[in-house]
């Protein structure tokens, strides 16, 4: 069949181009540009080849920053997944309390970042924090800005209960998928209650908390304002997370080469670790239907 | 296995029901015996799955009992009652394989394992499925869920009884065949009260020995398939079960005469006098054209189906359909209908009048 060609229909792509470009590729290009050069301002630069990208990788406090945020991670998915799938198991399925349930649920959620961090860093001071001092006057030795434990702590509680709700609405919204017939047909089988979440809840809940799981990955791994308002990243370096590492690094310091090269890095972990765990998932899923 | 009992049974959805279009089930008391094979027929909304869920327990009655043989199960949970339940829609356990799947019922009930995996090679086979066995149950197509839960309604063998809610409703339609026969065939085998519902006439009347024709929450009917047939005792009856459904006319009837028309038609007994709507009902299958005799008759259009012809026609009482055996002419004379006068049913306000002479008084 004979067809039109017309090329000016390549135009239409122009706006798309346009907006990625500036909102991407350039912004992109001029860390890359920072990464292998090296400048003292006056946009004078020096060809710096992938020295920085040396530096960086061999560096400890790169390595340190890292291991502290992979362990972040790792204790606010352990104790969020779960804990949001529990609140989510125990939440009314329908009625007025259902509705009040999920407004109160969302409520951390609507709250900006930087006045997440400025409740807790006040509701965990020892002086005047409520917290702190119910917990002083409890007698536990308790003091963020002086013990890395406790610095630790706050900074995960108030990671968990900033997001946990994230978890648990997902979860909320999977299980109210599944159609009554399931639990009717498990209440005939006599399924226990842990067959029934083993063998019907889990599996209906398993997308909800696959895209659960990824969010809290991602946004855990780039946090940077609660604990900073909290904590500052102390005291020392034990709550330096890689992005107030990094700001350190860029705006403190004005380290920019190493910083971009830093970023760069940064950004090709979060790609890999995600892509690794979506690649995975999709896997098992396609295992699933054969 | 028992004898089911509904006593004074009624339920509503609302909280506190008024009068009698809040309930969903009206007042009814039935025994179903058993062992018996029970279709429970009716129109989408007219009862039927809340009739069946109240048996299995999901649902409990605003009022009445449910008993099983003598045993008063009305308060009991679903799982008390020992009973097995298959769904419009698949229901599996996606995670588990097929053999999981069929043994899960079995094995929370404590069930020993060598008697669980015989169990479960009798049920495969029996659906098909036993190559499908160690399968998971994810990626298989409709079908086979369907038949999936099906044999976990099956797979126990000491329930009281297996409740079909309109099981075959995602199955294709040559295993549909297929798989309604295995149940006839079960039935026979293990003898288990089974209670399918179903909207589809076809399936209830092969299926049951007794059909249930449930309508606006009450069963009009209970009887077997050709008692439906031959004498409907409400016209939701007649009009529901046939196809095409049976022709009903306003009429007056005097004595042995029906008045409709302007046609006097014989009936096949005396009927004493009727008040409120009376009308006469007459399957299509008993209607004959005749040159002269009878109602008169307009033909508008002849349907062949195959095995016959259907005459859709027009009679100064109302629309009129006829159906014509294989091979029989329909010549230019065919000016009239005449109704067999001992297969027409009288009704009064849409339930049958048995006839004077039998001495059964009016049924209502």
């Amino acid at each position: 069949m004979e067809k039109t060609q017309n090329n000016r229909a390549w135009f239409l792509v122009l706006p798309v181009l346009v907006i990625v470009a500036f909102s991407a590729v350039i912004p992109l290009m001029t860390v890359v540009n920072y990464s292998l050069n090296d400048t003292f301002g006056n946009n004078q630069f020096f060809w710096a080849g992938l020295e920085w990208f040396e530096e960086m990788v061999t560096s400890s406090r790169l390595h340190d920053a890292l291991a502290r945020q992979a362990l972040f991670s790792a204790i606010i998915l352990a104790i969020e997944i779960p804990l949001g799938v529990f609140i989510a198991l125990n939440m009314p399925k329908k009625g007025v309390w259902a509705s009040v349930c999920l407004v109160l649920m969302a409520l951390p959620l609507l709250i900006p970042f930087n006045v997440v961090g400025t409740i807790w860093q006040i509701f965990g001071r020892v002086d005047i924090g409520l917290l702190g001092h119910t917990l002083e006057a409890a007698g536990i030795d308790y003091n963020y800005t002086n013990d890395p434990i406790d610095a630790w702590i706050t900074v995960i509680v108030m990671d968990v209960w900033h997001w946990t709700s994230l978890v648990a609405l997902l979860a909320y919204a999977g299980l109210q998928s599944i159609p009554q017939a399931y639990y009717q047909a498990a209440r005939i089988d006599q399924a226990s209650r842990w067959s029934v979440f083993r063998y019907i809840e889990l599996p209906k809940m398993r997308g909800v908390l696959l895209i659960a799981v990824l969010l809290r990955f991602m946004d855990s791994f780039m946090i940077y304002t609660e604990p900073f308002v909290v904590t500052g990243g102390g005291p020392g370096n034990s709550t330096t997370f890689l992005s107030i590492d990094l700001v350190k690094m860029a705006v403190g310091q004005f380290d920019l080469g190493p910083a971009a090269a830093f970023s760069l890095m940064y950004f090709l972990v979060i790609l890999l670790v995600s892509w690794v765990f979506y690649t995975v998932m999709t896997n098992l899923d396609r295992e699933d239907s054969k | 296995m028992a004898r089911i009992t509904l006593e004074n049974l009624a339920h509503s959805y609302l909280k506190a029901p008024q009068g009698d279009a809040d309930y969903a089930l009206k007042e009814m008391t039935h025994v179903w015996e058993d062992g018996g094979a029970y279709a429970l027929l009716g129109a989408s909304g007219c009862g039927k799955t809340t009739l069946l869920n109240i048996i299995s327990g999901l649902v409990r009655p605003s009022r009445g009992r449910v008993l099983f043989g003598d045993r008063d199960v009305t308060a009991e949970e679903t799982a008390a009652r020992n009973i097995a339940q298959v769904f419009q829609f698949p229901v599996v356990y996606d995670t588990m394989t097929v053999r999981d799947n069929l043994a899960f019922p079995l094995r929370n009930r404590g069930m020993d394992a060598a008697y669980v995996a015989r169990r479960v090679e009798e049920v495969a086979r029996m659906i098909g499925m036993e190559e499908a066995l160690g399968r998971r149950a994810k990626g298989l197509t409709a079908d086979a869920k369907q038949k999936i839960s099906l044999g976990r309604g099956m797979v126990r063998e000491d329930v009281n009884a297996i409740l079909f809610d309109e099981p075959l409703t995602v199955i294709d339609p040559h295993m549909k065949w297929e798989l309604r026969t295995q149940l006839k065939r079960l039935h026979r085998e293990f003898g288990h009260t089974m209670i399918y519902v179903t909207h589809d006439q076809t399936e209830a009347l092969t299926f049951a020995d007794k059909v249930v024709v449930m309508h606006e929450g009450r069963v009009v009917q209970l009887g077997a398939p050709e008692a439906l047939f031959e004498r409907p005792e409400h016209t939701f009856v007649g009009y529901f079960i046939g196809s095409p459904g049976m022709n009903f006319f306003d009429a007056k009837v005097e004595g042995a005469i029906a008045h409709l028309g302007g046609a006097a038609m014989p009936l096949g007994a005396a009927y004493p006098q009727l008040s409120g709507r009376v009308q006469v009902g007459v399957r299509p299958e008993h209607v004959t054209l005749s040159s002269g005799e009878g109602l008169p008759v307009t033909i508008r259009r002849v349907e062949d189906v195959g095995r016959h012809r259907i005459v859709r026609a027009e009679t100064p009482a109302g629309l009129l359909d006829i159906v014509l055996p294989e091979g029989e002419p329909l010549g230019a004379g065919a000016t009239h209908a005449r109704f067999a006068p001992d297969r027409v049913n009288v009704y009064r306000d849409d339930w049958r009048v048995a006839p004077a002479e039998t001495h059964r008084g009016e049924a209502a």
